[in-house]
């Protein structure tokens, strides 16, 4: 599939999601949320274009996507990695995991999305899996009582896999 | 019946005032707050207004209805403490520079912690101090003295009806700004300068071109002339405490003299020249039965918003220049030899009541070759400053009067500083080819008055005129013309409500009387003028028999008119959507900006994506979305290699592009 | 029409032509755990045996009722997620906990095929060491008074049926056929239900200030924003029975004439919103909403919407600005939402738990849903239980249950620093969350209920509930709440986007060792501002847990900024010099350096330092030849 094909599958989806919410201001969240799912990331062109198409201000767009966590105006690495930061995990230890995956990653609280574009981690607020603290979520996946050894495993096997893809 | 509210046990009467704020108003108290706005929707966010209400508490007097009956404390002695401590919380994270801060005699903040005689800020600085955005020509942004009141945010949207400026991202790191954090320049605002109208710091400020002007004054090289707007003259007094009056009008120019100006003008001769030509543009155009209504063009923020968001309307906007522009062509045309000075060394200096005057200065078709037709412009305000920097005591000044020929006008050239000024002007003069009937104190009260909207219908129907103020009407106006629900032969446009009385450059407005007693001023002083019409400006028709010939002659086109241009509103980068590739491909860009989006373009973008995709030749073509290609009124535009296609439609594009890959296969 | 009865009495015909049902929990934390794998790993080893199993019991399969063996569904949460995965086998009520695929062989063998439990697998007692054989034994489970989380864990989510059958959707039925909305809204004024998700206000109230309003276009809304870090049973409900809250906002609908809803969801739980979205759908297809619910000639609808990730849209009007494609910035109040709320129409909002409660109201009647908790709190409350207790979970109870009974008896009791249940080292409960308080050894028999909790500065909040043994420093604690808040603070008023972040500020001063007895004055006097001058819920109560440590623990504060200790030596800054006596040679130089005279011992025996008086000026650290100071 060349990369030509990729681009412009994304653009037709985003007019399919911006038909699907009817085109209305007051599903700029969905839509958005949607938008996010196919590119992983708002890019601002894709922003003005979905400005353009409800009839708000550029500016107003980005202030909803920039108020919400969710959103990343940033790309974001190909693995996503969340670490849960509620009250459960934190008192279980949730910090010491934290700090041992951004020294792997060689990432800091600002800088969440490693320079070859292979992670992205960032500690969310409480995924209400409280029994099982501390939480991380690897791509999806959600890992219960994690230790900062089993972490940097789990980062490890993705090295692997992705070392065997290419 | 009649129904009182009590405020600190007084009874004060309830006449259906919609929030205790504004009644406690009229108990003599002014309570204290920074997001509280009359025009604007409340926000409540500042938490400065807190009240007791007996039986509920502490309540926000802004939010709150009052109801019969109900008791009002408004300066307990825990409401006094809780102040503070929020205007200590607000002080710890404000750049306290107050001293270099030009709102320092006007700001709120300032006020209010002197007020509560806040000597000590025991709270620290938590946020880094941000970068200043100085790429405007109008504005300069200092977000490190918002107080996040969000005045200007919602003056932007909710009567500008643009939303330039918005907030973003949450908490701690809110903050205004426009889309993507970009500067002001580079976004959809156009200028107003209402958002530093309303900004209660130093915040959204004017950007300042006083240095410039004393540069200019003080070289020997320049010889320094100034054009003032009608406006300025109704102003500018409050800033010393003098009444509103025509009487300082002379103060003002006897101070510019001093100052070191060396001529000083009336813009309202300019726009006298602006009613002429306008009017007989229109007259033409209603002769022709073409292009109407026709829209003013005065106001250089509604000119750039019809440029970025109706550019179907442009060819509606009447062709004439501002009065600045009138001016400053005018006067670079003839003063040079009527002076007996070089071209090169006159100096043009506007004093305008309006901050969008400043980017419209900087136009290019009004530069011509490297000589500006208007130099530099400053605000009322600055002029102001000015005065007070040189130390004048204006007050004491006898009055002197504007020089000849370019500072007579007649009152319709002056009434062009009110809402409907412009209208009423036109009509004076278009009177009697319409056979309307004039009063003989040539007041057409049809056009005047406050509301946002106001609507004649003059002749029998034949001259259907609207006045708007406030971009917001101003949209609203435009798509019903657009739709065909109103018809109308003149609209004029003024963005700032109350017209260029209320225009951004002017002293920081601290009460509604303010504005009022600025309106009444304009029509008091056009009552004063000798003249009421502007055909019967002597030196008018004295220009146009020694230069510019008859209204809308070549000439006249040459020196007072001017052209439109379509605008985006982002400056963006394209949208690529084909990914990389070799660079020899056929670049095709589809504009999908506002105006060739509402014509389809989009379809065609889709469509053209999908041809590509299904003949495999994504490696033939690199494949775009352009945000605004400025030509809007020919859209849906697209480029395809060199060639741009205009009102394209997609057998048009399908064809070319088909041409174009067979072509390549050769 | 959908005849409600003859779905139940089929589902019930079906249920009872099977031998056993197996009910696996396929909440988030089980998932997590592998209960899927377990699932699977079970109806392999049961067809291998070649035992007829069904994954499905639909009403539909009446005219084709077959005998089955195993019945076999997967639930929503059921709560007690620390020992998960869980696999309860009825009709025996044997419950397992820690399940691994590689048990499904055994549980077949001598569960299934017999009735007989396996030991290891049981719930054991931490303390005594006790097998428990199920839920009908399990002192978690038996002090505990299920209501509104009776069916979560025990029904298959995503079967109407089921709901039915355990008597769902005859109380929405009831609600449009045979009550008019106002007797609706006087029936829940009667029973006093409060609102779960924090404020408790009268759930019935609400409901009539929205029915009185006049407009064609009425909302209901599901508040799902449940952000509290540390409280998940609006998950879990929505998880674990979708359609109580679907049938408590019929009613709600019913009640004040909406013909609208909208559930909104975080978007952190993907499995809520899929199991709510499909209960919805299921519910259109039995034309249990739709254009003419129950053929009441009314129509009812419900959108899901996802929220993007903002603590503060947990508040009414954040919300309701969020579902309108805003900016999550609460406005003030007045107006209320049931004058003026979503696109400026009336609008109930009412939480999961809160709504899923209101069936049971109606179901069960007003004079059962008072028989428990307290008189001005009626009903049960769901808390979750974490932190220093031997079990952690969700605990549904009723009101007026004191903090004792929910930490030593369900909870088994609080664990020390060395994980061991001792209950003498309790230390405190921290109670709703970043928006409540703490509650000490001196509440333990305090009932909680809404105004119980108020009066001592501390909230329901949504039913977080962490308690905190004796190693636990308060101070810390206080800060992290307010990270949490001022993090989520959306910063549109001043007192909480400032004031929180100055209170933030001078709590990591104070766990610095850098604070002094003014920070603990100006933090109280900032805490008292941003709770009274805050826009909202969240500003208002973000210095509650600051302010309720600083009434219990103020010594502890003290300690803080006096001594410069820390007395759980939590605080590392704070954490005081000591000199070990095993490498102590007596030398008596330290003692002579000390400025402030805090150590002390005689020649040649250990020397120790006095951590109030010391002042960590570390000059006998530098003396020591002997490097036993530390």
């Amino acid at each position: 599939m060349s990369a030509s094909y990729a681009a412009a599958h994304s653009f037709n989806k985003v007019l399919e999601i911006l038909d699907r919410y009817d085109r209305s201001e007051t599903k700029i969240i969905p839509i958005l949320q949607a938008v996010q799912e196919e590119y992983r990331y708002l890019p601002q062109e894709v922003m003005t274009f979905i400005a353009t198409s409800l009839g708000v201000s550029p500016a107003r767009l980005f202030g909803v996507a920039t108020f919400y966590s969710h959103f990343s105006l940033e790309p974001k690495g190909k693995h996503i990695l969340k670490m849960c930061d509620g009250t459960a995990c934190h008192v279980k230890g949730s910090l010491a995991v934290i700090e041992a995956i951004r020294k792997r990653l060689n990432l800091t609280a600002k800088k969440i999305t490693t320079d070859d574009m292979m992670y992205t981690f960032e500690t969310v607020s409480c995924l209400g899996a409280c029994g099982l603290a501390p939480v991380l979520v690897v791509d999806d996946e959600v890992h219960g009582q994690v230790t900062p050894e089993q972490a940097l495993q789990l980062i490890e096997k993705i090295e692997t896999e992705e070392k065997e893809n290419a | 019946m009649e129904k009182y509210v009590y405020i600190n046990d007084r009874p004060i009467l309830w006449e259906g005032e919609t929030n205790i704020l504004a009644l406690a108003r009229k108990a003599h108290i002014e309570i204290p707050t920074f997001c509280y706005h009359s025009d604007l929707s409340i926000y409540g966010a500042c938490r400065l207004c807190m009240v007791e209400l007996e039986g509920r508490g502490l309540v926000t007097s802004c939010s709150t209805e009052p109801f019969e009956g109900m008791r009002i404390k408004t300066h307990t002695d825990q409401i006094l403490k809780l102040r503070k401590t929020i205007v200590e919380m607000l002080l710890a994270n404000h750049d306290q520079e107050c001293t270099k801060c030009s709102r320092a005699s006007d700001c709120k903040l300032r006020d209010l912690s002197n007020r509560l005689s806040i000597d000590k800020v025991r709270f620290r600085q938590t946020r880094e101090r941000k970068p200043k955005d100085l790429g405007s020509e109008s504005l300069v942004r200092d977000p490190n003295k918002c107080v996040l009141c969000g005045d200007c945010v919602r003056f932007c949207s909710e009567i500008q009806g643009i939303g330039a400026i918005d907030f973003a991202a949450r908490g701690q790191n809110v903050n205004v700004a426009a889309a993507y954090g970009k500067s002001l320049s580079q976004v959809d605002c156009v200028n107003c300068g209402q958002c530093a109208a309303v900004c209660p710091t130093g915040a959204i400020t004017v950007k300042s071109h006083i240095p410039q002007v004393w540069d200019a004054i003080h070289s020997a090289d320049k010889y320094v002339v100034a054009q003032i707007a009608p406006a300025v003259r109704v102003a500018l007094g409050e800033m010393f405490n003098l009444p509103s009056c025509d009487l300082t009008t002379g103060k003002m120019v006897a101070a510019m003299r001093i100052l070191g100006f060396q001529k000083v003008f009336d813009t309202a001769f300019s726009a006298d020249l602006t009613v002429v030509e306008e009017a007989n543009e229109f007259i033409a155009r209603k002769s022709r039965g073409e292009k109407l209504p026709i829209f003013t063009s005065c106001c250089p923020a509604w000119v750039k918003y019809a440029e970025q968001s109706y550019p179907q309307l442009l060819e509606n906007l009447s062709s004439c220049r501002s009065p600045q522009q009138m001016f400053g062509s005018i006067a670079k045309e003839r003063l040079p030899k009527q002076l007996n000075v070089e071209k090169e060394k006159l100096f043009v200096v506007s004093i305008m009541p309006c901050t969008a005057k400043k980017y419209e200065c900087k136009r290019p078709e009004f530069v011509h070759d490297g000589i500006a037709d208007v130099d530099v412009v400053i605000t009322t305000q600055e002029l102001g400053k000015m005065i007070k920097e040189a130390g004048i005591d204006i007050a004491s000044l006898e009055p002197e009067s504007m020089d000849l020929p370019m500072g007579f006008a007649t009152g319709a050239g002056v009434i062009f500083g009110n809402s409907g000024g412009v209208s009423e002007a036109v009509l004076r003069y278009a009177a009697d080819k319409f056979q309307i009937p004039v009063p003989e104190n040539i007041v057409l009260q049809e056009v005047r008055g406050t509301s946002g909207l106001r609507e004649a219908s003059l002749a029998d129907g034949n001259l259907r005129m609207a006045v708007v103020h406030g971009l917001k009407n101003a949209q609203e106006l435009c798509d019903k013309i657009i739709n065909g629900e109103a018809e109308y032969d003149i609209v004029e446009v003024m963005a700032c409500p109350g017209g260029c009385t209320g225009g951004a450059g002017q002293p920081i407005v601290q009460s509604a009387k303010q504005r009022k007693d600025r309106t009444t001023s304009i029509y008091h002083a056009d009552r004063a003028m000798p003249m009421h019409r502007a055909q019967d400006n002597p030196f008018i028709n004295e220009l146009y028999s020694a230069l510019l010939d008859k209204p809308n002659s070549h000439k006249a086109h040459e020196l007072l008119h001017t052209a439109y241009k379509h605008r985006k509103r982002i400056d963006d980068d394209e949208l690529s959507l084909s990914g990389a590739g070799s660079e020899d491909r056929c670049k095709v860009r589809v504009c999908v900006g506002t105006s060739c989006y509402l014509r389809g373009s989009q379809d065609i973008l889709a469509k053209t994506l999908k041809m590509v995709e299904e003949n495999a030749w994504g490696n033939r073509f690199d494949i775009g979305a352009t945000f605004c290609s400025e030509k809007c009124d020919k859209g849906p535009t697209i480029c395809i290699g060199d060639k741009v296609i205009h009102h394209a439609n997609l057998k048009e594009v399908k064809e070319m592009i088909t041409k174009h890959a067979e072509a390549r296969e050769k | 029409m959908l005849n409600l009865e003859l779905v139940r009495e089929s589902y019930n015909q079906a249920r009872s032509l099977c031998k056993k049902r197996i009910v696996v929990c396929a909440g988030t934390g089980c998932i997590a755990n592998g209960s899927l794998k377990v699932f699977e790993s079970l109806k392999n080893s049961i067809a291998l045996r070649g035992l007829d199993i069904t994954v499905s019991l639909k009403s539909e399969d009446q005219n084709n009722l077959k005998e089955h063996d195993v019945y076999m569904i997967g639930s929503g949460c059921q709560g007690f997620c620390q020992v998960g995965p869980l696999v309860t086998i009825e009709p025996a009520g044997i419950m397992y906990g820690h399940v691994k695929p590689e048990d499904a062989e055994e549980i077949v063998e001598k569960s299934i095929l017999k009735d007989d439990p396996i030991e290891r697998l049981l719930y054991h007692d931490p303390v005594s060491g006790k097998a428990y054989k199920g839920t009908a034994e399990i002192p978690f489970y038996t002090r505990q008074s299920r209501t509104g989380l009776k069916d979560c864990g025990h029904v298959d989510p995503e079967n109407i049926s089921e709901y039915i059958a355990h008597g769902g959707y005859f109380a929405a039925r009831d609600a449009y056929l045979n009550y008019d909305s106002e007797q609706i809204c006087k029936l829940y004024q009667e029973s006093g239900l409060r609102g779960r998700g924090g404020g408790g206000f009268s759930t019935g109230l609400k409901w009539e200030f929205a029915r009185r309003e006049m407009n064609d276009k009425k909302y209901v809304i599901c508040n799902g924003d449940e952000g509290d870090p540390g409280a998940f049973m609006d998950r879990s409900i929505l998880e674990g029975n979708p359609h109580s809250v679907i049938e408590g906002m019929m009613i709600a609908a019913a009640a004040i004439g909406a013909d609208e809803g909208y559930v909104y969801v975080r978007m952190e739980y993907p499995l809520a919103c899929s199991r709510i979205r499909k209960a919805i759908q299921t519910a259109e297809s039995y034309g249990i909403l739709g254009d003419n619910v129950f053929g009441s000639g009314k129509s009812f609808r419900i959108n899901v919407m996802e929220g993007a990730g903002a603590f503060v849209c947990g508040e009414e009007t954040a919300l309701l600005a969020s579902i309108e494609g805003k900016r999550g910035m609460p406005n003030p109040k007045p107006p209320f939402p049931a004058q003026k709320g979503l696109f400026g129409k009336p609008t109930v909002i009412n939480n999961v738990e809160t709504l899923a409660l209101v069936p049971v109201v109606l179901r069960d009647g007003v004079q059962k849903f008072r028989s428990l908790g307290t008189d001005k709190s009626p009903g049960t409350k769901t808390f979750a239980l974490t932190g220093h207790v031997a079990n952690t979970g969700l605990i549904e109870v009723p009101f007026g249950t004191t903090i004792r009974e929910i930490v030593f008896e369900i909870g088994g009791g609080v664990l020390d620093k060395d994980g061991k249940i001792n209950n003498d080292s309790f230390k405190a409960v921290q109670i709703g969350g970043p928006s409540g308080g703490c509650l000490t050894s001196e509440h333990l028999d305090f009932p909680l209920d809404f105004d119980s909790l108020g009066q001592i500065g501390a909230m329901v909040g949504s039913g977080g509930m962490v308690v905190m043994n004796d190693s636990t420093c308060m101070v810390e604690t206080a800060r992290y709440f307010m990270t949490f808040t001022q993090h989520e603070s959306c910063g549109k008023c001043v007192p909480c986007r400032e004031g929180t972040r100055q209170m933030l500020e001078m709590l990591e001063d104070i766990v610095a060792g850098e604070g002094t007895e003014e920070t603990l004055d100006l933090l109280q006097e900032a805490g008292e501002a941003v709770k009274i001058t805050s826009l909202c819920g969240l500003g208002k109560s973000a210095p509650n847990p600051v302010l309720s440590t600083l009434r219990y623990f103020r010594s502890e504060y003290e300690a803080h900024v006096n001594a410069k200790y820390c007395p759980t030596k939590s605080c590392k800054a704070l954490t005081p010099i000591s000199i070990d006596p095993e490498l102590c040679k007596g030398c008596t130089l330290c003692k002579r350096v000390c400025p402030v005279g805090a150590i002390s011992g005689e020649v040649k025996k250990a020397h120790s330092i006095d951590p109030l008086v010391c002042v960590k000026c570390g000059a006998c650290v530098a003396t020591c030849k002997f490097k036993a100071i530390s």
